[in-house]
């Protein structure tokens, strides 16, 4: 009976993990849904603050700012916002290979690239892959808040504005629906146009105390806080991966249960065949 | 309607308040403005400090606290751009040199936890595939 005992344990271990797997289906299932609330909550500031910035390019204020500058590109930096942890499907896997492609597009173009990295699989990644990091965040937790991103982007800033990087992108998770995220590039720096035309008449704001100052302060709080809904973002999708990822590896063990169950009740058996012809043989040799 | 103004009052977290209001008092850079209804278009930086709505028909003034942050004006609507971090220069440069300082501690530590972990996601790899060269095998 060595080999179903063997089985027996065997089936028990697959019980535990599955346990395991089960249970944080359910706890990704639930941050799933808060990250999701989150979410919607950053989306009023962006909205009112991109239409604040239409505002201002329509308006023509007396001067340009550098981050409304399109200039010719010798240095690309790459903000990539990845998970701090594993066991979340391909998300960080399509996210890294996204990443990596616009690396080698801006590397065809001549450009070379700078990397920000936020959560532990980026910074892994281009470390392994000696790119300069410029800066990095780790361990934002399920709730990032801006403090914690602020320092980051900040040299991401500072370094378009001295010339060092003369674009600035950002790769993402964009969260589509529970079952599927995309990885995402988006142009940060120089800000894209919105929507023009939605305003008609020519009128200016007053500003206080001069347009250059505010421009600065609504601009880096306009980039900040995009970084700030893709780290939200990312939560939601690394959720949501995890989510489906544990729900296969559950039902997997499900079906190795099955499979061993059926291998164990064989053995079963055939050592009690065994036991009862050696049985029967003994007694016709008696 | 024309006695009114809307105002939001919204933070990258998420939105604070949304209403009509007959009066606004914010705390701008260069004092403390008060907003009336078809006020001109105006665009300020705010201090920290208290945001007050005067809403239509109410004795209460509503308050709320800000950290600093922007404010928009437009004819028939007041947007405050609230800051939920406290915003100061050095408190910024102090924090994207932390920030450069984790890139860089990341890019030159050997044996740290990372490797360790990448360590250990390498061999649990390698025990998968020895397992399923293991299946392949007694299947044959």
């Amino acid at each position: 009976m060595a080999v179903a005992k063997e089985i027996r344990s065997k089936i028990s271990s697959v019980k535990n993990t599955q346990k395991i797997t089960k249970a944080m289906e359910m706890v990704a299932a639930s941050k799933m849904r808060r990250a999701q609330d989150r979410m919607r909550a950053a989306r009023p500031y962006a909205e009112k603050i991109r239409a604040a910035i239409g505002h201002l390019r329509f308006a023509n204020p007396d001067f340009k700012h550098p981050f409304l500058i399109e200039r010719p590109v010798k240095t690309l930096g790459i903000i990539v916002i990845s998970t701090d942890r594993g066991l979340c499907g391909s998300l960080n896997i399509n996210l890294l290979k996204a990443t990596l492609i616009a690396v080698r597009e801006a590397e065809a173009r001549g450009e070379r690239v700078q990397i920000c990295a936020i959560g532990t699989k980026a910074l892994q990644l281009f470390k392994r892959l000696k790119y300069p990091i410029a800066a990095s965040a780790t361990h934002l937790g399920d709730r990032p808040q801006t403090p914690q991103l602020i320092g980051t982007v900040k040299v991401m800033l500072d370094a378009y504005r001295s010339g060092e990087i003369d674009r600035l992108v950002l790769v993402h998770n964009v969260f589509l629906n529970s079952m599927s995220q995309r990885a995402e590039v988006a142009q940060l720096l120089p800000v894209e146009p919105t929507g023009a035309g939605e305003l008609q008449e020519r009128w200016d704001y007053i500003y206080e105390p001069s347009a250059a100052e505010i421009l600065d302060g609504i601009l880096m709080r306009y980039v900040e806080s995009q970084v700030y809904r893709g780290a939200v973002e990312n939560v939601a999708c690394e959720m949501a991966a995890r989510m489906v990822a544990m729900k296969s590896a559950s039902d997997n063990a499900g079906k190795l249960i099955e499979e061993l169950q059926l291998v164990y009740n064989k053995a079963r058996q055939a050592a009690i065949t065994k036991e009862l012809s050696e049985i029967v043989g003994g007694a016709a040799a008696v | 309607m024309a006695n009114t103004i809307h105002v939001d009052i919204v933070s990258a977290e998420g939105q604070i308040y949304a209403g009509d209001a007959s009066m606004v008092f914010a705390p701008a850079v260069e004092g403390e403005i008060g907003i009336a209804p078809r006020h001109a278009p105006l665009l300020t930086n705010l201090k920290p400090g208290e945001v007050r709505v005067q809403a239509p028909g109410e004795a209460e003034e509503l308050s709320f606290f800000i950290g600093g942050g922007a404010l928009e004006v437009q004819p028939h609507q007041v947007t405050v751009l609230a800051d939920t971090a406290v915003r100061a220069h050095d408190l910024d440069e102090a924090a994207a040199l932390e920030a450069r300082r984790r890139a860089q501690d990341a890019m030159q530590e050997r044996t740290d936890k990372i490797e360790l972990a990448e360590a250990q996601a390498e061999l649990v790899r390698a025990a998968a595939q020895l397992r399923a060269i293991e299946r392949l095998r007694k299947k044959r």
